[in-house]
Protein backbone atom coordinates (compact mmCIF):
# COMPACT_ATOMS: atom_id res chain seq x y z
CA UNK A 1 0.00 0.00 0.00
CA UNK A 2 1.26 3.45 -0.85
CA UNK A 3 1.77 5.92 1.98
CA UNK A 4 -1.03 8.27 0.87
CA UNK A 5 -3.51 5.42 0.79
CA UNK A 6 -3.10 4.80 4.51
CA UNK A 7 -5.56 6.41 6.88
CA UNK A 8 -4.32 8.95 9.39
CA UNK A 9 -4.63 6.32 12.08
CA UNK A 10 -2.63 3.79 10.06
CA UNK A 11 0.01 6.42 9.38
CA UNK A 12 0.33 7.08 13.12
CA UNK A 13 0.82 3.37 13.71
CA UNK A 14 3.37 3.17 10.91
CA UNK A 15 5.31 6.09 12.35
CA UNK A 16 5.25 4.59 15.84
CA UNK A 17 6.40 1.22 14.57
CA UNK A 18 9.13 2.79 12.47
CA UNK A 19 7.73 1.38 9.19
CA UNK A 20 8.45 4.79 7.66
CA UNK A 21 9.61 8.17 8.91
CA UNK A 22 7.71 11.43 9.01
CA UNK A 23 10.29 12.81 6.59
CA UNK A 24 9.41 10.08 4.07
CA UNK A 25 5.69 10.61 4.58
CA UNK A 26 5.98 14.40 4.33
CA UNK A 27 8.18 14.25 1.23
CA UNK A 28 5.70 11.83 -0.33
CA UNK A 29 2.84 14.30 0.14
CA UNK A 30 4.98 17.24 -1.04
CA UNK A 31 5.77 15.29 -4.21
CA UNK A 32 2.08 14.59 -4.76
CA UNK A 33 1.28 18.27 -4.24
CA UNK A 34 3.88 19.29 -6.79
CA UNK A 35 2.63 16.65 -9.25
CA UNK A 36 -1.11 17.17 -8.94
CA UNK A 37 -1.96 20.50 -7.38
CA UNK A 38 -1.14 22.78 -10.31
CA UNK A 39 -4.36 21.56 -11.80
CA UNK A 40 -6.52 21.16 -8.66
CA UNK A 41 -5.39 24.46 -7.08
CA UNK A 42 -6.21 23.25 -3.58
CA UNK A 43 -3.26 25.02 -1.94
CA UNK A 44 -2.62 28.76 -1.78
CA UNK A 45 0.71 28.33 0.01
CA UNK A 46 2.87 25.21 0.28
CA UNK A 47 5.32 25.40 3.18
CA UNK A 48 7.79 22.84 1.93
CA UNK A 49 10.87 23.85 3.91
CA UNK A 50 9.18 24.26 7.26
CA UNK A 51 7.22 21.01 6.70
CA UNK A 52 10.43 19.06 6.15
CA UNK A 53 12.00 20.69 9.23
CA UNK A 54 8.97 19.78 11.33
CA UNK A 55 9.14 16.22 10.00
CA UNK A 56 12.82 15.98 10.90
CA UNK A 57 12.08 17.15 14.46
CA UNK A 58 9.28 14.64 14.66
CA UNK A 59 11.55 11.80 13.55
CA UNK A 60 14.00 12.78 16.29
CA UNK A 61 11.22 12.59 18.87
CA UNK A 62 10.22 9.13 17.68
CA UNK A 63 13.86 7.99 17.95
CA UNK A 64 14.16 9.30 21.51
CA UNK A 65 10.76 7.90 22.56
CA UNK A 66 9.32 11.36 23.13
CA UNK A 67 6.70 11.25 20.39
CA UNK A 68 3.67 13.52 20.68
CA UNK A 69 0.07 12.30 20.11
CA UNK A 70 -0.06 13.28 16.40
CA UNK A 71 3.66 13.33 15.78
CA UNK A 72 4.72 13.55 12.16
CA UNK A 73 1.26 13.50 10.54
CA UNK A 74 1.21 15.87 7.54
CA UNK A 75 -1.92 18.00 7.44
CA UNK A 76 -3.04 21.21 5.75
CA UNK A 77 -4.69 24.28 7.29
CA UNK A 78 -7.51 26.21 5.70
CA UNK A 79 -6.12 29.65 4.88
CA UNK A 80 -8.55 31.21 7.36
CA UNK A 81 -6.41 30.11 10.33
CA UNK A 82 -3.63 32.54 11.17
CA UNK A 83 -0.17 30.96 10.97
CA UNK A 84 2.66 33.02 12.41
CA UNK A 85 4.93 34.53 9.74
CA UNK A 86 3.20 32.50 7.01
CA UNK A 87 0.90 34.05 4.44
CA UNK A 88 -2.75 33.95 5.68
CA UNK A 89 -4.99 35.24 2.92
CA UNK A 90 -8.52 34.04 3.68
CA UNK A 91 -8.83 33.65 -0.11
CA UNK A 92 -8.93 37.42 -0.56
CA UNK A 93 -6.96 40.08 -2.40
CA UNK A 94 -7.50 42.13 0.77
CA UNK A 95 -5.14 39.82 2.68
CA UNK A 96 -3.04 38.63 -0.26
CA UNK A 97 0.10 40.08 1.37
CA UNK A 98 -0.79 39.36 5.00
CA UNK A 99 1.72 37.40 7.06
CA UNK A 100 -0.01 36.73 10.36
CA UNK A 101 1.90 38.02 13.39
CA UNK A 102 0.59 35.14 15.54
CA UNK A 103 -0.87 31.66 15.19
CA UNK A 104 -4.47 30.70 15.85
CA UNK A 105 -5.21 28.41 18.77
CA UNK A 106 -6.23 25.62 16.37
CA UNK A 107 -2.85 25.80 14.65
CA UNK A 108 -0.96 25.99 17.98
CA UNK A 109 -2.91 23.08 19.50
CA UNK A 110 -2.22 20.82 16.54
CA UNK A 111 1.42 21.87 16.37
CA UNK A 112 1.94 21.10 20.05
CA UNK A 113 0.63 17.62 19.29
CA UNK A 114 3.32 17.24 16.63
CA UNK A 115 1.57 17.61 13.26
CA UNK A 116 3.53 18.63 10.18
CA UNK A 117 1.97 21.54 8.27
CA UNK A 118 2.16 21.08 4.49
CA UNK A 119 0.59 24.44 3.70
CA UNK A 120 -2.51 26.60 3.56
CA UNK A 121 -5.54 25.59 1.54
CA UNK A 122 -7.63 27.54 -0.93
CA UNK A 123 -11.11 28.70 0.08
CA UNK A 124 -13.98 30.93 -0.94
CA UNK A 125 -13.12 34.53 -0.16
CA UNK A 126 -13.62 35.13 3.57
CA UNK A 127 -15.44 31.77 3.63
CA UNK A 128 -18.36 33.18 1.64
CA UNK A 129 -19.35 30.69 -1.02
CA UNK A 130 -20.33 27.09 -1.64
CA UNK A 131 -18.20 26.24 -4.67
CA UNK A 132 -14.73 27.67 -4.03
CA UNK A 133 -15.19 29.90 -7.06
CA UNK A 134 -15.03 33.19 -5.14
CA UNK A 135 -11.36 32.80 -4.17
CA UNK A 136 -8.97 35.53 -5.31
CA UNK A 137 -6.51 32.69 -5.93
CA UNK A 138 -8.70 30.98 -8.50
CA UNK A 139 -11.23 28.17 -8.30
CA UNK A 140 -10.47 24.71 -6.90
CA UNK A 141 -11.39 21.62 -8.90
CA UNK A 142 -13.14 18.55 -7.58
CA UNK A 143 -10.69 15.61 -7.71
CA UNK A 144 -13.59 13.28 -8.63
CA UNK A 145 -14.22 15.20 -11.84
CA UNK A 146 -12.32 18.34 -12.62
CA UNK A 147 -15.21 19.99 -14.42
CA UNK A 148 -17.06 20.04 -11.10
CA UNK A 149 -16.67 22.18 -7.98
CA UNK A 150 -15.37 20.75 -4.68
CA UNK A 151 -17.93 22.72 -2.67
CA UNK A 152 -17.11 25.52 -0.31
CA UNK A 153 -16.08 27.40 1.47
CA UNK A 154 -13.50 24.82 2.63
CA UNK A 155 -13.07 23.62 -0.95
CA UNK A 156 -9.27 23.54 -0.91
CA UNK A 157 -9.16 21.52 2.31
CA UNK A 158 -11.70 19.06 0.88
CA UNK A 159 -10.01 18.73 -2.51
CA UNK A 160 -6.53 18.18 -1.07
CA UNK A 161 -7.67 15.48 1.38
CA UNK A 162 -9.83 13.79 -1.24
CA UNK A 163 -6.91 13.82 -3.72
CA UNK A 164 -4.68 12.47 -0.92
CA UNK A 165 -2.35 15.44 -0.97
CA UNK A 166 -2.59 15.65 2.84
CA UNK A 167 -3.60 13.20 5.52
CA UNK A 168 -6.38 15.51 6.75
CA UNK A 169 -7.12 19.23 6.90
CA UNK A 170 -8.59 21.84 9.17
CA UNK A 171 -11.67 23.71 7.97
CA UNK A 172 -14.40 26.04 9.19
CA UNK A 173 -18.18 25.95 8.94
CA UNK A 174 -20.49 28.98 9.20
CA UNK A 175 -23.45 27.58 7.24
CA UNK A 176 -22.14 24.28 5.90
CA UNK A 177 -18.59 25.04 4.77
CA UNK A 178 -17.19 21.80 6.20
CA UNK A 179 -20.11 19.44 5.66
CA UNK A 180 -21.06 20.48 2.11
CA UNK A 181 -17.52 20.07 0.65
CA UNK A 182 -17.19 16.83 2.63
CA UNK A 183 -20.29 15.54 0.85
CA UNK A 184 -19.20 16.78 -2.58
CA UNK A 185 -15.69 15.31 -2.26
CA UNK A 186 -16.54 12.00 -0.55
CA UNK A 187 -15.05 12.86 2.85
CA UNK A 188 -16.04 12.86 6.48
CA UNK A 189 -16.34 16.36 7.92
CA UNK A 190 -17.38 17.52 11.36
CA UNK A 191 -18.53 20.89 12.57
CA UNK A 192 -18.44 20.63 16.36
CA UNK A 193 -20.67 22.38 18.88
CA UNK A 194 -20.28 26.17 18.76
CA UNK A 195 -17.55 27.04 21.26
CA UNK A 196 -15.85 23.63 21.24
CA UNK A 197 -13.00 24.81 19.02
CA UNK A 198 -11.40 28.19 19.73
CA UNK A 199 -11.99 30.96 17.22
CA UNK A 200 -8.86 32.82 18.34
CA UNK A 201 -6.87 33.59 15.21
CA UNK A 202 -9.57 32.17 12.95
CA UNK A 203 -10.47 35.04 10.64
CA UNK A 204 -14.02 36.08 11.51
CA UNK A 205 -16.91 35.95 9.05
CA UNK A 206 -20.06 35.62 11.21
CA UNK A 207 -18.96 35.33 14.81
CA UNK A 208 -22.09 33.74 16.26
CA UNK A 209 -22.02 30.99 13.61
CA UNK A 210 -18.35 30.33 12.73
CA UNK A 211 -16.87 27.12 14.05
CA UNK A 212 -13.63 25.31 13.26
CA UNK A 213 -13.55 21.62 12.48
CA UNK A 214 -12.02 18.87 10.39
CA UNK A 215 -12.10 17.29 6.95
CA UNK A 216 -10.71 13.76 6.88
CA UNK A 217 -11.22 10.38 5.24
CA UNK A 218 -13.14 8.71 8.07
CA UNK A 219 -14.96 9.39 11.31
CA UNK A 220 -12.08 7.83 13.20
CA UNK A 221 -9.48 10.12 11.60
CA UNK A 222 -11.74 13.13 12.19
CA UNK A 223 -12.13 12.19 15.85
CA UNK A 224 -8.36 11.94 16.33
CA UNK A 225 -7.80 15.40 14.85
CA UNK A 226 -10.77 17.15 16.45
CA UNK A 227 -9.73 16.01 19.90
CA UNK A 228 -6.37 17.72 19.47
CA UNK A 229 -7.94 20.96 18.16
CA UNK A 230 -10.66 21.30 20.79
CA UNK A 231 -10.66 22.73 24.25
CA UNK A 232 -11.25 25.77 26.38
CA UNK A 233 -9.31 28.82 25.31
CA UNK A 234 -9.28 31.92 27.51
CA UNK A 235 -8.32 33.94 24.41
CA UNK A 236 -11.79 33.33 22.91
CA UNK A 237 -14.59 34.74 25.06
CA UNK A 238 -17.09 32.35 23.42
CA UNK A 239 -14.95 29.28 24.04
CA UNK A 240 -16.79 26.59 26.00
CA UNK A 241 -15.25 25.86 29.38
CA UNK A 242 -16.05 22.15 29.12
CA UNK A 243 -13.79 19.12 29.23
CA UNK A 244 -13.13 17.51 25.88
CA UNK A 245 -14.10 13.86 26.16
CA UNK A 246 -12.08 11.09 24.55
CA UNK A 247 -13.76 11.06 21.14
CA UNK A 248 -12.29 7.63 20.33
CA UNK A 249 -13.46 5.84 23.44
CA UNK A 250 -16.95 4.90 22.24
CA UNK A 251 -16.24 4.52 18.54
CA UNK A 252 -16.53 0.76 18.72
CA UNK A 253 -19.60 0.63 20.95
CA UNK A 254 -22.67 -0.63 19.09
CA UNK A 255 -25.41 1.89 18.48
CA UNK A 256 -28.25 -0.52 19.19
CA UNK A 257 -31.19 1.39 20.59
CA UNK A 258 -29.90 4.78 19.48
CA UNK A 259 -32.81 6.92 18.29
CA UNK A 260 -32.40 8.67 14.97
CA UNK A 261 -34.98 11.18 13.78
CA UNK A 262 -35.76 12.07 10.17
CA UNK A 263 -37.17 15.60 9.88
CA UNK A 264 -40.22 15.33 7.66
CA UNK A 265 -39.72 18.88 6.39
CA UNK A 266 -36.43 17.79 4.79
CA UNK A 267 -37.84 14.66 3.21
CA UNK A 268 -40.94 16.44 1.87
CA UNK A 269 -38.65 18.41 -0.41
CA UNK A 270 -38.39 17.52 -4.03
CA UNK A 271 -35.14 15.57 -3.79
CA UNK A 272 -33.50 13.97 -6.82
CA UNK A 273 -34.01 10.20 -6.90
CA UNK A 274 -30.37 9.38 -6.28
CA UNK A 275 -30.28 11.62 -3.18
CA UNK A 276 -33.45 10.11 -1.79
CA UNK A 277 -32.38 6.53 -2.47
CA UNK A 278 -28.89 6.88 -1.02
CA UNK A 279 -30.29 8.56 2.10
CA UNK A 280 -32.89 5.81 2.48
CA UNK A 281 -30.14 3.23 2.08
CA UNK A 282 -28.21 4.93 4.89
CA UNK A 283 -31.33 4.73 7.03
CA UNK A 284 -31.64 1.01 6.26
CA UNK A 285 -28.01 0.55 7.31
CA UNK A 286 -28.78 2.25 10.61
CA UNK A 287 -31.81 0.01 11.10
CA UNK A 288 -29.59 -3.01 10.53
CA UNK A 289 -27.20 -1.65 13.12
CA UNK A 290 -30.05 -1.62 15.62
CA UNK A 291 -30.93 2.07 15.62
CA UNK A 292 -34.55 3.11 16.04
CA UNK A 293 -35.64 5.39 13.21
CA UNK A 294 -38.59 7.72 13.57
CA UNK A 295 -40.04 10.72 11.82
CA UNK A 296 -39.71 14.04 13.60
CA UNK A 297 -40.76 17.58 12.82
CA UNK A 298 -38.74 20.79 12.79
CA UNK A 299 -41.69 23.05 11.98
CA UNK A 300 -39.69 26.26 11.61
CA UNK A 301 -36.71 24.85 9.73
CA UNK A 302 -37.80 26.53 6.49
CA UNK A 303 -36.99 29.87 8.08
CA UNK A 304 -33.32 28.89 8.35
CA UNK A 305 -32.16 30.13 4.96
CA UNK A 306 -33.57 33.67 5.22
CA UNK A 307 -32.53 33.89 8.89
CA UNK A 308 -29.00 32.89 7.93
CA UNK A 309 -28.80 35.34 5.05
CA UNK A 310 -29.67 38.20 7.37
CA UNK A 311 -27.60 37.24 10.40
CA UNK A 312 -24.45 36.09 8.59
CA UNK A 313 -24.19 39.19 6.36
CA UNK A 314 -25.03 41.47 9.31
CA UNK A 315 -22.20 39.99 11.36
CA UNK A 316 -19.92 39.95 8.33
CA UNK A 317 -20.54 43.63 7.60
CA UNK A 318 -19.40 44.44 11.15
CA UNK A 319 -16.44 42.02 11.16
CA UNK A 320 -15.13 43.05 7.77
CA UNK A 321 -15.20 46.75 8.60
CA UNK A 322 -11.68 46.20 9.98
CA UNK A 323 -10.30 45.92 6.44
CA UNK A 324 -9.75 49.59 5.77
CA UNK A 325 -6.27 49.67 4.26
CA UNK A 326 -4.72 51.35 7.30
CA UNK A 327 -3.08 48.77 9.55
CA UNK A 328 -2.55 45.67 7.39
CA UNK A 329 -3.58 44.07 4.15
CA UNK A 330 -4.26 45.67 0.78
CA UNK A 331 -4.30 49.45 0.24
CA UNK A 332 -5.35 51.17 -2.98
CA UNK A 333 -2.83 53.23 -4.96
CA UNK A 334 -2.56 57.00 -4.40
CA UNK A 335 -5.57 57.69 -2.18
CA UNK A 336 -6.52 61.35 -2.39
CA UNK A 337 -7.95 61.51 1.11
CA UNK A 338 -8.88 59.14 3.95
CA UNK A 339 -12.40 58.54 2.60
CA UNK A 340 -11.01 57.66 -0.81
CA UNK A 341 -8.53 55.33 0.87
CA UNK A 342 -11.31 53.41 2.64
CA UNK A 343 -13.74 53.33 -0.26
CA UNK A 344 -11.32 52.34 -2.99
CA UNK A 345 -9.35 49.89 -0.84
CA UNK A 346 -12.59 48.05 -0.09
CA UNK A 347 -13.82 48.28 -3.67
CA UNK A 348 -10.60 46.83 -5.05
CA UNK A 349 -9.75 44.47 -2.19
CA UNK A 350 -13.06 42.59 -1.89
CA UNK A 351 -14.62 40.32 -4.50
CA UNK A 352 -18.23 40.47 -5.71
CA UNK A 353 -19.81 37.98 -3.27
CA UNK A 354 -18.12 39.54 -0.23
CA UNK A 355 -19.32 42.99 -1.31
CA UNK A 356 -22.87 41.70 -1.84
CA UNK A 357 -22.94 40.30 1.68
CA UNK A 358 -21.44 43.40 3.27
CA UNK A 359 -24.07 45.52 1.51
CA UNK A 360 -26.93 43.23 2.56
CA UNK A 361 -25.66 43.20 6.12
CA UNK A 362 -25.23 46.95 6.21
CA UNK A 363 -28.77 47.35 4.93
CA UNK A 364 -30.22 44.92 7.48
CA UNK A 365 -28.51 46.77 10.32
CA UNK A 366 -29.25 50.29 9.12
CA UNK A 367 -31.62 52.65 10.88
CA UNK A 368 -35.23 51.90 10.01
CA UNK A 369 -34.55 48.31 8.94
CA UNK A 370 -32.95 46.87 12.07
CA UNK A 371 -36.23 45.70 13.62
CA UNK A 372 -37.73 44.46 10.37
CA UNK A 373 -34.70 42.41 9.35
CA UNK A 374 -32.06 41.83 11.98
CA UNK A 375 -34.23 41.62 15.08
CA UNK A 376 -36.86 39.60 13.25
CA UNK A 377 -34.16 37.18 12.07
CA UNK A 378 -32.82 36.79 15.59
CA UNK A 379 -36.31 35.92 16.84
CA UNK A 380 -36.78 33.42 14.04
CA UNK A 381 -33.37 31.97 14.86
CA UNK A 382 -34.74 31.21 18.32
CA UNK A 383 -37.71 29.40 16.74
CA UNK A 384 -35.37 27.20 14.68
CA UNK A 385 -33.19 26.47 17.71
CA UNK A 386 -36.22 25.65 19.86
CA UNK A 387 -37.34 23.06 17.31
CA UNK A 388 -34.06 21.21 17.85
CA UNK A 389 -34.39 21.41 21.65
CA UNK A 390 -37.83 19.88 21.32
CA UNK A 391 -36.64 17.18 18.87
CA UNK A 392 -33.75 16.10 21.10
CA UNK A 393 -36.23 15.28 23.86
CA UNK A 394 -37.22 12.25 21.82
CA UNK A 395 -34.25 11.38 19.59
CA UNK A 396 -30.46 11.18 19.95
CA UNK A 397 -29.48 12.21 16.44
CA UNK A 398 -31.09 13.81 13.41
CA UNK A 399 -30.41 12.44 9.93
CA UNK A 400 -30.79 14.13 6.54
CA UNK A 401 -28.99 14.42 3.23
CA UNK A 402 -26.06 16.84 3.55
CA UNK A 403 -26.69 18.59 0.24
CA UNK A 404 -29.63 18.80 -2.18
CA UNK A 405 -27.60 17.02 -4.87
CA UNK A 406 -24.12 15.87 -5.92
CA UNK A 407 -21.56 18.45 -7.04
CA UNK A 408 -22.32 20.84 -9.89
CA UNK A 409 -20.25 22.10 -12.78
CA UNK A 410 -17.97 25.09 -12.33
CA UNK A 411 -19.74 28.24 -13.47
CA UNK A 412 -23.19 26.64 -13.27
CA UNK A 413 -24.40 28.61 -10.26
CA UNK A 414 -21.84 31.38 -9.96
CA UNK A 415 -24.10 34.03 -11.52
CA UNK A 416 -27.08 33.20 -9.32
CA UNK A 417 -26.50 33.92 -5.62
CA UNK A 418 -29.80 32.39 -4.51
CA UNK A 419 -29.15 29.09 -6.34
CA UNK A 420 -25.77 28.96 -4.63
CA UNK A 421 -27.30 29.73 -1.21
CA UNK A 422 -29.67 26.77 -1.56
CA UNK A 423 -26.65 24.45 -1.39
CA UNK A 424 -26.66 24.93 2.38
CA UNK A 425 -30.34 24.33 3.03
CA UNK A 426 -29.72 21.17 5.12
CA UNK A 427 -26.60 22.39 6.89
CA UNK A 428 -27.49 25.93 8.01
CA UNK A 429 -29.98 24.94 10.78
CA UNK A 430 -27.22 23.32 12.90
CA UNK A 431 -25.17 26.53 12.75
CA UNK A 432 -28.12 28.64 13.82
CA UNK A 433 -28.67 26.38 16.82
CA UNK A 434 -24.92 25.98 17.54
CA UNK A 435 -25.18 22.18 17.30
CA UNK A 436 -22.58 19.67 16.12
CA UNK A 437 -23.03 18.07 12.70
CA UNK A 438 -21.12 15.47 10.74
CA UNK A 439 -21.28 14.56 7.06
CA UNK A 440 -19.95 11.31 5.65
CA UNK A 441 -20.18 9.52 2.30
CA UNK A 442 -23.24 7.34 1.67
CA UNK A 443 -23.30 6.86 -2.10
CA UNK A 444 -22.14 7.83 -5.53
CA UNK A 445 -24.06 9.03 -8.56
CA UNK A 446 -22.48 9.19 -11.99
CA UNK A 447 -19.00 9.24 -10.50
CA UNK A 448 -19.72 11.93 -7.91
CA UNK A 449 -20.03 11.26 -4.17
CA UNK A 450 -23.08 11.88 -1.98
CA UNK A 451 -23.12 12.58 1.74
CA UNK A 452 -25.45 12.01 4.65
CA UNK A 453 -25.58 14.32 7.66
CA UNK A 454 -26.14 13.59 11.33
CA UNK A 455 -26.80 16.44 13.75
CA UNK A 456 -26.41 15.84 17.48
CA UNK A 457 -27.40 17.63 20.64
CA UNK A 458 -25.01 20.16 22.14
CA UNK A 459 -21.57 18.67 23.02
CA UNK A 460 -22.47 15.25 21.63
CA UNK A 461 -19.62 15.02 19.13
CA UNK A 462 -18.58 11.65 20.58
CA UNK A 463 -21.99 10.25 19.71
CA UNK A 464 -21.73 11.60 16.15
CA UNK A 465 -18.33 9.99 15.71
CA UNK A 466 -19.64 6.74 17.12
CA UNK A 467 -22.65 6.65 14.80
CA UNK A 468 -20.57 7.59 11.75
CA UNK A 469 -17.84 5.09 12.62
CA UNK A 470 -20.35 2.27 13.08
CA UNK A 471 -21.77 3.14 9.65
CA UNK A 472 -18.27 3.11 8.16
CA UNK A 473 -17.54 -0.29 9.68
CA UNK A 474 -20.28 -1.87 7.58
CA UNK A 475 -20.04 0.27 4.43
CA UNK A 476 -17.13 1.23 2.21
CA UNK A 477 -18.26 4.52 0.65
CA UNK A 478 -15.64 6.37 2.67
CA UNK A 479 -12.92 4.12 1.28
CA UNK A 480 -13.64 5.08 -2.32
CA UNK A 481 -11.25 7.75 -3.44
CA UNK A 482 -10.81 9.50 -6.76
CA UNK A 483 -7.95 8.47 -8.97
CA UNK A 484 -5.86 11.59 -9.29
CA UNK A 485 -3.88 12.13 -12.46
CA UNK B 1 -38.62 44.55 -2.76
CA UNK B 2 -37.23 47.35 -4.91
CA UNK B 3 -34.10 49.29 -4.03
CA UNK B 4 -33.65 52.80 -5.36
CA UNK B 5 -30.34 54.13 -6.64
CA UNK B 6 -30.35 56.53 -3.72
CA UNK B 7 -30.71 53.68 -1.22
CA UNK B 8 -27.94 51.67 -2.83
CA UNK B 9 -25.74 54.74 -2.75
CA UNK B 10 -26.43 55.20 0.94
CA UNK B 11 -25.73 51.58 1.82
CA UNK B 12 -22.51 51.60 -0.21
CA UNK B 13 -21.38 54.74 1.62
CA UNK B 14 -22.27 53.29 5.04
CA UNK B 15 -20.24 50.19 4.09
CA UNK B 16 -17.44 52.42 2.71
CA UNK B 17 -17.36 50.56 -0.58
CA UNK B 18 -17.00 52.49 -3.79
CA UNK B 19 -19.35 51.12 -6.45
CA UNK B 20 -19.22 52.03 -10.13
CA UNK B 21 -22.45 53.56 -11.39
CA UNK B 22 -22.55 51.18 -14.34
CA UNK B 23 -22.70 48.14 -12.02
CA UNK B 24 -25.75 49.55 -10.21
CA UNK B 25 -28.49 47.81 -12.24
CA UNK B 26 -27.00 44.29 -11.94
CA UNK B 27 -26.13 44.74 -8.28
CA UNK B 28 -29.56 46.09 -7.45
CA UNK B 29 -31.13 43.06 -9.12
CA UNK B 30 -29.03 40.67 -7.06
CA UNK B 31 -29.65 42.48 -3.78
CA UNK B 32 -33.39 42.68 -4.44
CA UNK B 33 -33.46 38.93 -5.06
CA UNK B 34 -31.78 38.36 -1.71
CA UNK B 35 -34.13 40.79 0.05
CA UNK B 36 -37.11 38.92 -1.46
CA UNK B 37 -35.83 35.79 0.23
CA UNK B 38 -36.42 37.50 3.57
CA UNK B 39 -40.17 37.96 2.97
CA UNK B 40 -40.74 34.45 4.29
CA UNK B 41 -39.87 35.61 7.81
CA UNK B 42 -42.99 37.77 7.92
CA UNK B 43 -45.05 34.59 8.06
CA UNK B 44 -43.52 33.65 11.41
CA UNK B 45 -45.28 34.79 14.56
CA UNK B 46 -42.54 36.19 16.80
CA UNK B 47 -44.20 38.73 19.11
CA UNK B 48 -43.53 36.64 22.21
CA UNK B 49 -40.16 35.30 21.09
CA UNK B 50 -36.94 36.50 22.65
CA UNK B 51 -34.25 37.43 20.14
CA UNK B 52 -31.37 34.96 19.92
CA UNK B 53 -28.12 36.77 19.38
CA UNK B 54 -25.89 33.84 20.14
CA UNK B 55 -26.09 30.03 20.33
CA UNK B 56 -24.65 29.94 23.84
CA UNK B 57 -26.32 31.51 26.79
CA UNK B 58 -23.04 32.85 28.01
CA UNK B 59 -22.19 35.72 30.22
CA UNK B 60 -19.05 37.60 29.37
CA UNK B 61 -16.17 35.89 31.18
CA UNK B 62 -13.78 38.02 33.18
CA UNK B 63 -10.15 37.56 34.15
CA UNK B 64 -7.77 39.22 36.61
CA UNK B 65 -6.56 42.59 35.41
CA UNK B 66 -3.02 41.48 34.62
CA UNK B 67 -0.83 42.22 31.64
CA UNK B 68 -0.78 39.15 29.40
CA UNK B 69 0.43 40.59 26.11
CA UNK B 70 3.77 42.21 25.65
CA UNK B 71 4.16 45.22 23.42
CA UNK B 72 4.66 44.02 19.86
CA UNK B 73 4.30 47.28 18.00
CA UNK B 74 7.16 46.66 15.59
CA UNK B 75 6.08 43.15 14.75
CA UNK B 76 2.47 44.19 14.25
CA UNK B 77 3.48 47.11 12.06
CA UNK B 78 5.63 44.96 9.80
CA UNK B 79 2.50 44.11 7.83
CA UNK B 80 1.19 47.67 7.62
CA UNK B 81 0.93 49.40 4.23
CA UNK B 82 2.62 52.57 5.46
CA UNK B 83 4.34 53.32 8.76
CA UNK B 84 6.57 56.07 10.09
CA UNK B 85 8.09 56.46 13.58
CA UNK B 86 5.76 53.79 14.94
CA UNK B 87 2.65 55.43 13.51
CA UNK B 88 0.32 54.24 10.77
CA UNK B 89 0.39 56.71 7.88
CA UNK B 90 -2.83 57.74 6.15
CA UNK B 91 -3.66 60.68 3.88
CA UNK B 92 -4.18 63.98 5.67
CA UNK B 93 -7.40 63.83 7.70
CA UNK B 94 -7.65 67.39 9.00
CA UNK B 95 -7.22 70.02 6.33
CA UNK B 96 -5.02 73.02 7.16
CA UNK B 97 -5.95 76.62 6.41
CA UNK B 98 -4.08 76.48 3.12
Amino acid sequence: MKLHELSLKEQLTGLKEGSFSSTELTQHYLDRISNFDKDLNSFITVTEDSALNQAKESDKRYKSNKALPLDGIPIAHKDIFCTEDILTTCGSKMLSNFKAPYSSTVVSNLSSDGVVVLGKTNMDEFAMGSSNETSFFGPVKNPWNKEYVPGGSSGGSAACVSAQLASAATATDTGGSIRQPAALCGLTGIKPTYGRVSRYGMIAFASSLDQGGVLARSAEDSAILLESMSGYDPKDSTSLNEDVPNFLENLDSPIKGMKIGMPKEFFERDLPNHVESSTKEAIETYKDLGAEICEISLPNVDLSLPVYYIIAPAECSANLSRYDGVRYGYRCENPKDIEDLYMRTRKEGFGAEVKRRILIGTYALSAGYYDAYYLKAQKCRRLVANDFTEAFKSVDLILSPTTPDTSFKAGEKSDDPIEMYLQDIFTIPANLAGLPGISFPCGNHEGLPLGVQLVGDSLKEAQLFQAAHQFQKVTDWHKKLPEVK
Amino acid sequence: MALSDKELNEIAYLARINIDKDSFPALKGELEQILDLFEKLNLAETDEVEAMSHPLNLSQPTRPDEVTEEDQREKLQETAPSVQSGLFLVPKVIEGEN
